[in-house]
């Protein structure tokens, strides 16, 4: 009962702490819209469970053996009408969160591109042994464990993974997507405020996990294009010698940057996996998903 | 060629205090306890009495054994994770590193589910069902012993895992391309795959047997809808093992194609895919949760029920939704990945789907409610695990059917806030469920009662615990706090992981309690004696048998003709009060003879697993051949069944008079 209460005080003071960071405080649109059903659905819910934990907790104290002021009804065992009340408390709570969801599953798909008068900027991701791989293929260049986009510009994520599965989310910009072998996952993110926000690899792959995150920095337009030019000068060469370096086990690699991606990498990093089937395209990117959508 | 396969004394991890300290306390207990049997002279007991037993009552016993010492070692695990998570934030990397830490998480998870959860509500249904039936056994009283011993051979197979070599580091759903031969050279997931391929084919078998059970032997005049509520869901339970646990077999012996023979189902190169397995792994995976938590359900309901002194509100919806969740369980599985990139229409059709079980689950917390209602209710401290699980299981319930919103789940899977929700579901719905029924059904099994004021103590630790423990994880969460982490660099998170461990220590005190329970309740025996057979006024044929009941449980099957069997009976005796009972001609009863070929059988099923683990194929000739012939010795036996005289029936009736009831 008080421990009842317990659990409200403390899912309310989880809304709280999750004000300066997390899911609760979005920062773009998709995370802010995928709050909102979230809270929707939440609040759908707590009308008809609120009322349902006091009616337990009430019929039972009241019925309580030694209540002599309570009637026994020894035999009350089917009522007609309650069972159609018992059935469509839910049934209706359902529907209204099942419209919630069939609509959300539309709108938030993940490789539904987000309208913008911007052209989204493509970030090709590979998740490797335990570190990030971001190539940015119109601007030539790639970064490791830190994500560096422009605000209020779609960004186009194609995830991958060299091998294990991982999983790339960033809460504060909205939901995750599998990195999968062979495979391309498809995923638009956006960021409304300039900041720093934490991402992640949401799925367990092995030792060096905890350390597989990074951090998205969000900056103005201008300073991207400065950053774009900066990086180009910089560090060294991404190729398929240096990637097959890069993607040899290693844990908490700290953030770096190389100055030029060999073209084709990314799709060279899918078909490798693939070689033994001799069969040009790869498999798997046949039955992708996300690829079918595009059509 | 090596002899002994991969297996040398590098297996051993002597450089790991904490894993020699765990396996050699472990190995003294089970060596103390052997020791003291032989001391005292128990083994012959031990052995004719209970591990040949074929007897459905013991074999249920001894389920909810395995299951409440498993639960010690899950707990462990669980302690072990809480407390390594509460320190390692910021630089510092606890005590646990990654290598035992992700072994611990991937056992935790393993054991809970297979051998703790999965053993105590067969046990349950071991124990009740053929009982409630009215009828003297299951269906295959043999195979059932089979299925209880394979079972312990996984049991003993993970626990070998602590001590020789390691356990996988994938997790509990062990998914590849991790678990592939690539990314896991080790033993770890070999380990996971055959315990579990040898104790699944024990839990099929038991599907197997309670089907029939449920379906083909029933007392006379007890048609399907005058069955306790008990036995439907045991029945829908079984229903499920039945269609899903051949695709847990068949999934890892698909992988372990991949890992012993070079097959390429779920590898990253030449055409494997690893999604296949993700998808079938929890085709079987959702209707596991159901599994578990129908019966629960059932024991809910007979809890309810009897400690109101009411029948159960609604028999016919409940049974419906018993049956409804049967099925739909199986129509689910795809909302534990929506992350995985499927399409829009996909994700909506299986998001609303699993909200669609929230109706026929919805149906039957209002039907408890409405049972309670009306009724005297005796707050036993079975009522309690039932009450809390009532408040506790729909915010849980809330937060599940939020998960199944998929963009909610994209944001959610795989944090903590979905590790809460599974406890927060788990917990609730499938533990206190029984516990409850370990304590409602506990007198009937040995003839007294627990002792209610630990029982009380023992639910408060577990209640208040549990919100402790798990509340947190909710909040860390939705900040963004991923599951399996061994350290993290955000330092806002650690005050909730440590609120999150303290609700651990108060959950252990809730098990102390029940240790106390236990040991309290055996040295007051004669004071908590139940004569009757029945303490709690129940309604239900068990009830109307002896405590414990005899080897043939009943000395005449029931004549049913109404729900609630026991208490149309016990109404209609209360009517003819006063005249004297027919004397019945006693009839000598056949029983099924005990054998140990259960126990023998497994005794092959580890040898044969432990080799297949370590590569040591002489030695799985040899459990194999060993398997075989002593298949042969049981089938080509001369004698199957035992018959009770009639004298000896006729003198235990006379000694418990609770059955003399017609």
């Amino acid at each position: 009962m008080r421990h009842g209460a317990l659990g409200f005080l403390l899912v309310g003071a989880a809304a709280l702490g999750g004000c300066s960071e997390g899911v609760l405080d979005p920062k773009g649109p998709v995370a802010a819209a995928e709050r909102l059903i979230m809270l929707n659905s939440t609040g759908i819910m707590l009308a008809i469970v609120i009322p349902t934990i006091l009616a337990t907790l009430g019929t039972a104290f009241w019925f309580r053996a030694s209540n002599t002021r309570a009637r026994y009804m020894p035999d009350f065992a089917y009522s007609g009408r309650l069972e159609l009340l018992v059935w469509s408390i839910p049934i209706m709570t359902v529907i209204l969160v099942g419209g919630v969801t069939w609509i959300g599953s539309y709108d938030l798909d993940p490789p539904k591109p987000i309208a913008s008068a911007e052209k989204p900027i493509r970030v090709q991701v590979v998740a490797l042994d335990w570190k990030w791989l971001f190539i940015y293929p119109e601007q030539g260049i790639a970064t490791v464990n830190q994500l560096t986009i422009p605000v209020s510009t779609p960004i186009r994520f194609e995830l991958t993974s060299s091998g294990v599965m991982n999983s790339f989310l960033v809460p504060q910009l909205g939901g995750q997507i599998y990195t999968m072998a062979g495979m391309v996952t498809q995923l638009y993110l956006q960021a409304d405020y300039v900041g720093t926000y934490r991402g992640m690899s949401a799925n367990y792959s092995g030792a060096g996990f905890s350390d597989m995150y990074f951090n998205v920095n969000a900056v103005p337009a201008e300073k991207f294009a400065q950053w774009v030019v900066a990086t180009r000068d910089s560090g060294s060469v991404l190729d398929a010698q240096s990637y097959a370096t890069l993607a040899k086990p290693s844990q908490a690699v700290a953030p770096f940057s190389y100055r030029a991606v060999a073209p084709d990498l990314f799709k060279s990093i899918l078909t490798n996996l693939t070689t033994v089937m001799q069969s040009g395209e790869p498999l798997c990117l046949a039955f992708l998903p996300s690829q079918r959508v595009e059509k | 060629m090596n002899l002994l396969g991969k297996l040398s004394w590098s297996a051993i991890p002597f450089d790991q205090p904490i894993i020699m300290g765990a396996s050699g306390g472990m190995i003294l207990g089970i060596v103390a306890v052997v020791a003291w049997v032989t001391l005292k002279g128990y083994v012959p007991y031990l052995w004719n009495e209970w591990l040949t037993s074929v007897d459905h009552k013991r074999i249920g016993v001894m389920y909810i054994v395995l299951a409440l010492l498993m639960l010690l070692r899950g707990f462990s695990d669980a302690i072990m994770m809480r407390a390594q998570q509460a320190v390692a934030a910021g630089g510092a990397q606890g005590y646990l590193p990654p290598e035992h830490f992700d072994q611990i998480f991937s056992a935790h998870g393993t054991i809970m589910i297979f051998f703790v959860a999965m053993p105590f509500i067969i046990g349950l249904m071991n124990f009740v069902v053929p009982l409630q039936l009215g009828v003297r056994d299951v269906a295959f009283p043999t195979l059932n012993s089979v299925s209880l011993w394979l079972t312990a051979s996984g049991i003993l197979l993970i626990n070998i895992s602590l001590f020789v070599g390691e356990f996988a580091k994938t997790g509990w759903v062990a998914y590849p391309p991790l678990s592939e031969l690539k990314f896991s050279p080790g033993v770890g997931v070999d380990y996971y795959l055959w315990s579990l391929q040898i104790s699944g084919v024990g839990t099929l078998l038991t599907g197997i047997n309670f089907v029939t059970t449920i379906l083909k032997t029933r007392a006379p005049g007890m048609g399907y809808m005058r069955m306790p509520v008990f036995c439907w869901t045991a029945l829908a339970s079984n229903l499920i093992i039945v269609a899903v646990f051949p695709i847990l077999t068949a999934t890892f012996a698909m992988l372990l194609l991949d890992r012993y023979l070079g097959f390429h189902f779920f590898t990253v190169d030449a055409g494997g895919n690893a999604m296949m397995y993700v998808n079938l792994f929890w085709m079987w995976g959702h209707p596991e949760v159901y599994i578990l938590v129908l019966p629960a359900f059932g024991v809910y309901s007979e809890v309810s029920a009897t400690f109101s002194g009411k029948p159960l509100f609604g028999y016919r919806s409940m049974v419906a939704a018993t049956m409804v969740i049967c099925v739909l369980s199986m129509m689910v599985w795809l909302h534990h990945f929506f992350t995985m990139g499927a399409s829009a229409s996909v994700n909506a059709f299986f998001g609303v789907a699993s909200m669609v079980i929230g109706v026929p689950t919805g149906v039957k917390v209002f039907n408890w409610l409405f049972t309670m209602y009306g009724g005297r209710v005796r707050f036993s401290v079975p009522v309690l695990w039932t009450l809390g699980f009532m408040v506790t299981f729909v915010l849980g319930g809330l937060t599940g059917v939020l998960l199944a919103v998929p963009p909610v789940d994209w944001q959610m899977h795989n944090s903590l806030f979905l590790v809460a929700h599974f406890h927060h579901v788990i917990i609730p719905g499938v533990v206190f469920g029984v516990f409850a029924g370990y304590m409602y059904w506990f007198p009937k099994a040995f003839g007294f009662t627990l002792d209610e004021s630990w029982g009380r103590r023992a639910f408060w630790c577990w209640f208040i615990g549990f919100h402790l423990a798990f509340m947190p994880l909710y909040v860390v969460g939705l900040m963004g706090m991923t599951r399996r982490l061994q350290h993290y660099d955000v330092v806002s998170w650690q005050p909730w992981l440590i609120v999150a461990a303290v609700g651990t220590a108060v959950i252990f005190a809730g098990v102390v309690c029940q240790i106390l329970q236990f040991v309290v309740s055996i040295r007051n025996r004669e004071a908590l004696r139940d004569v009757t057979g029945d303490p709690w006024n129940g309604r239900t044929l068990e009830w109307s048998t002896a405590s414990p009941p005899p080897t043939w449980n009943f000395a005449f099957l029931p004549r049913v003709s109404d729900r609630d069997a026991y208490w149309v009976q016990k109404t209609v005796a209360r009517a003819k009060q006063g005249q004297s009972a027919q004397p019945r001609e006693y009839e000598p009863i056949e029983v099924p003879k005990n054998s140990p070929v259960g126990f023998v059988n497994a005794f092959f099923a580890v040898v044969i697993g432990f080799a297949l683990i370590w590569h040591i194929w002489w030695m799985v000739a040899l459990g194999v051949f060993g398997g075989f012939v002593t298949f042969l010795v049981f089938a080509f036996r001369d004698q199957e069944e035992i018959e009770i005289p009639a004298k000896a029936i006729a003198r235990f009736d006379r000694d418990h008079p609770a059955e003399a009831t017609p």
